[in-house]
Parts: C-alpha cells; sequence; structure tokens
C-alpha cells in the first residue's frame, strides 16, 4: 500500500506549493477529488427546492470541492491549513471565501451560521499529533464541539476521509458523538480496494436513518440470488408437469410430428369445475 | 474575504474567550468584485446577520451611508435596502487588513484576501 501522506509531514508542510500545484494541473486527482464531493453533497441531503445555502467546506484546499458547491448555486466558505492551497483557491477565483485555520482548534464561527459542512480527505490529518502539544482525541473533540454549534438545527456534516484503521474509525466516530452529533459510517463499494470510499455522516437535528452506500453487500447479494434461480430454471427447461405450459408444449410437439391435434383454445388445460 | 464572511467569524477558539464577537475590522486594501443578486438568498440570511457588526463593518469600508445604524423591519420589502446590503456583504473583497480579538485584543492578519486564525500553542 502506498505511503499515507500524513506519515510525511504535518498538513500545512506537506502541502507545500509543488503538491499544491498537483491540485489545479493533475487531472486525475481533481477527477477524484470532484467526483468524491458530488456524493458528499448528495448526502447532506439538503431540501430540494433550488434555494442557495451556505454550505462550509472543511479543508477545502484549493477550492476543487467548493466548485461542486457552486455548481449547485450553494454559497460556501472555505478553512484550511496550507497556505499555498489557499493561494491557488484565490488564484483559481473560486466564488467561495477562504480562510486560514487548523480543524483541531475549532471553527471560528458564530452559532448557527452553516446550512451544512461538508469535508473532503481531511478529517484523517487530524488523528495524527503533528506537535508536541497535540492530542488527537481532545482536538477531535474540539473540532466537533464547535462545528456542532456553528451549523443549524437540521444540518448535516458530511466527511469523506481515509481511516488508517479501525481504531481511529472509533475514536473518531466517538468523539463525534460526544460533541452531540447523530449518524454513523456510510461505506461505498466495501468489497473494492479502489473505489472503497467512507463517509462519516452526521446529523444535528436527532436520529435520522443513514443514507445507502453505494455497491453494499446486501444489494449484490439479493440481485445474485434471484439471478441464480431463474438460472437454475431455465436449465431444467421444462415447465411443472400438468400445467398449461406443459400441454400447450406438448401438443406443439405432437403438431410437429403430424399427429391429429385440437387447436389451442381458451379451455386448453382449464380445470374442469367441482359438479363434473 | 468578503464581509458576509466577516459576520461570522469570532475568536471563540482562543481560550479563555467567551463571545469574540464582533471582531474589529481594519481595511488597508479592498477591491470591488462582482457577484450576482439574490434577493432570496440575502432574506434567508437576515437572522443570521448582526446589524451593529454589519453597520461598524460598513463604516469601515465607507459605505455607512448606505447602510441605516439600526436593523429597519421588513427588508425584504425594500428592494434597494438588499441591493445595497448585497453590495457590502458579498461584493466588498477585503484584501489586506487585520481583525482583533475584542475581547484580548489578538490581531488576526488577513493577508491577500485571506484571514489567518490559525493559533499559537499557548492559546488553544
Amino acid at each position: 500500500m502506498a505511503r499515507r501522506p500524513e506519515h510525511s509531514a504535518p498538513p500545512e508542510i506537506f502541502y507545500n506549493d509543488d503538491e499544491a500545484k498537483k491540485y489545479s494541473t493533475n487531472t486525475r486527482i481533481i477527477e477524484i477529488q470532484v467526483e468524491m464531493a458530488e456524493r458528499a453533497l448528495e448526502l447532506l441531503a439538503l431540501p430540494d427546492d433550488d434555494e442557495s445555502r451556505l454550505i462550509l467546506d472543511i479543508g477545502c484546499g484549493s477550492g476543487l470541492s467548493g466548485s461542486v458547491l457552486e455548481d449547485s448555486d450553494h454559497m460556501w466558505i472555505g478553512i484550511d491549513i496550507s497556505k499555498s492551497m489557499l493561494d491557488i483557491a484565490v488564484e483559481r477565483e473560486v466564488a467561495g471565501d477562504v480562510i486560514l485555520g487548523d480543524m483541531g482548534e475549532g471553527m471560528p464561527f458564530k452559532p448557527g451560521t452553516f446550512d451544512g459542512a461538508i469535508s473532503i480527505s481531511a478529517l484523517q490529518w487530524l488523528c495524527n499529533a503533528d506537535k508536541s502539544y497535540h492530542n488527537p482525541h481532545k482536538r477531535l473533540l474540539k473540532f466537533f464541539t464547535t462545528l456542532f454549534s456553528c451549523l443549524t438545527r437540521t444540518a448535516r456534516a458530511v466527511f469523506q476521509f481515509y481511516p488508517e484503521n479501525s481504531d481511529q474509525i472509533e475514536m473518531v466516530t466517538s468523539q463525534a458523538m460526544k460533541a452531540g452529533f447523530y449518524g454513523g459510517l456510510v461505506v461505498d463499494y466495501p468489497n473494492s480496494a479502489k473505489a472503497k470510499k467512507y463517509y462519516l455522516v452526521l446529523m444535528t437535528g436527532g436520529a435520522a436513518e443513514l443514507p445507502k452506500a453505494l455497491g453494499s453487500p446486501e444489494e449484490e447479494r439479493r440481485v445474485n440470488y434471484i439471478k441464480k434461480r431463474d438460472a437454475c430454471r431455465e436449465a431444467r427447461g421444462k415447465a411443472p408437469k400438468k400445467s398449461r405450459d406443459w400441454i400447450l408444449a406438448k401438443k406443439e410437439r405432437r403438431r410437429r410430428q403430424g399427429l391429429e391435434t385440437r387447436p389451442d383454445t381458451k379451455y386448453t388445460a382449464r380445470k374442469r369445475s367441482g359438479r363434473f | 474575504m468578503k464581509l458576509s464572511t466577516y459576520n461570522f467569524l469570532t475568536s471563540m477558539a482562543i481560550k479563555g474567550v467567551k463571545v469574540g464577537f464582533p471582531l474589529k475590522l481594519t481595511i488597508n486594501k479592498k477591491e470591488e468584485v462582482e457577484s450576482e443578486f439574490n434577493p432570496t438568498f440575502i432574506e434567508r440570511l437576515l437572522p443570521k446577520l448582526d446589524w451593529a457588526a454589519i453597520y461598524g463593518a460598513a463604516q469601515v469600508a465607507e459605505l455607512a451611508d448606505d447602510i441605516p445604524p439600526t436593523q429597519p423591519e421588513n427588508i425584504g420589502e425594500n428592494e434597494l435596502l438588499l441591493q445595497k446590503l448585497h453590495h457590502l456583504l458579498f461584493e466588498i473583497d477585503v484584501l489586506e487588513g487585520q481583525l482583533e480579538c475584542p475581547e484580548t485584543g489578538r490581531i488576526f492578519p488577513i493577508t491577500d484576501g485571506i484571514p489567518n486564525m490559525l493559533l499559537n500553542e499557548d492559546e488553544v
């Protein structure tokens, strides 16, 4: 497996000018980021009324995910720790405002500001202690509590992230629940090594049903079994005996053999009434 | 940074700060940008605006004549005021300046239009 960027350097150092440039030139990176942002926006489940909403983009980077929000006519404010990435965003003249800030220090916004929040590939950075005074648990809790307060009471927050192991998932979700969020993890394409994506869907206003993951195993299994049963039936190839299909097939065969056969009518293979 | 964003920013993240709002705005360099006027969005934004902070920002941006000092009623029907609000909130881009925490006096610089809200170790 490729080396994880979180292990090489803290985000404000890893995303230097060279790395930031990739996010404006590398079409593959752009494509993946945009795709994940679109899915995150779908999971946000904003009311379908064509109205602009104010969305927070956490770890907005060069504003790729922000452009997805713009395409859906939403206003957005982005926050990121890498100045180089934000410079690219300003250069690209994105419509949203960007702020230099650290997730782990809390969200610097007034209560009830945003109608939703998305975050693409950022949350895993918070699981590491990059400085001697960092405590991932405390930083996560501070992040989630301040995020909870700056969202409206019907808002959702969707995080696409790359957890390193199940302990990290546990750490992140437990801190989010502690901060007052409801929700959980949606795993898209769980059986694929490459397409598998983790989305943490958090809700502020009470527990609601989690959205369905794409390519979930239950869905696939159901489809498989139906196919199998149909295949078995086809393999046998014969209709059950004394059924209408069976009789019609038999008459057809006799006709092909040139034997005398009564014509097919609506009375063919019909059950006699009980009176007879 | 647009002034709409300024209306939402606080310095609450600093240890010991209770409200941290409104931040004191200083503008050294600003630019006017164009943005599409969306009256319904502004109307929905109204309850989230802090009028005193907006008026303060308008004074700093030298647009105080456009904005009344107290929030008038029925803004939704006042198309002209909505347009002026839109201009103030979305078409003034602060490129260089600073934000000052009202409680601790901590300065957050704004460079290239990006406010720097990063804190030091002892402030978290």
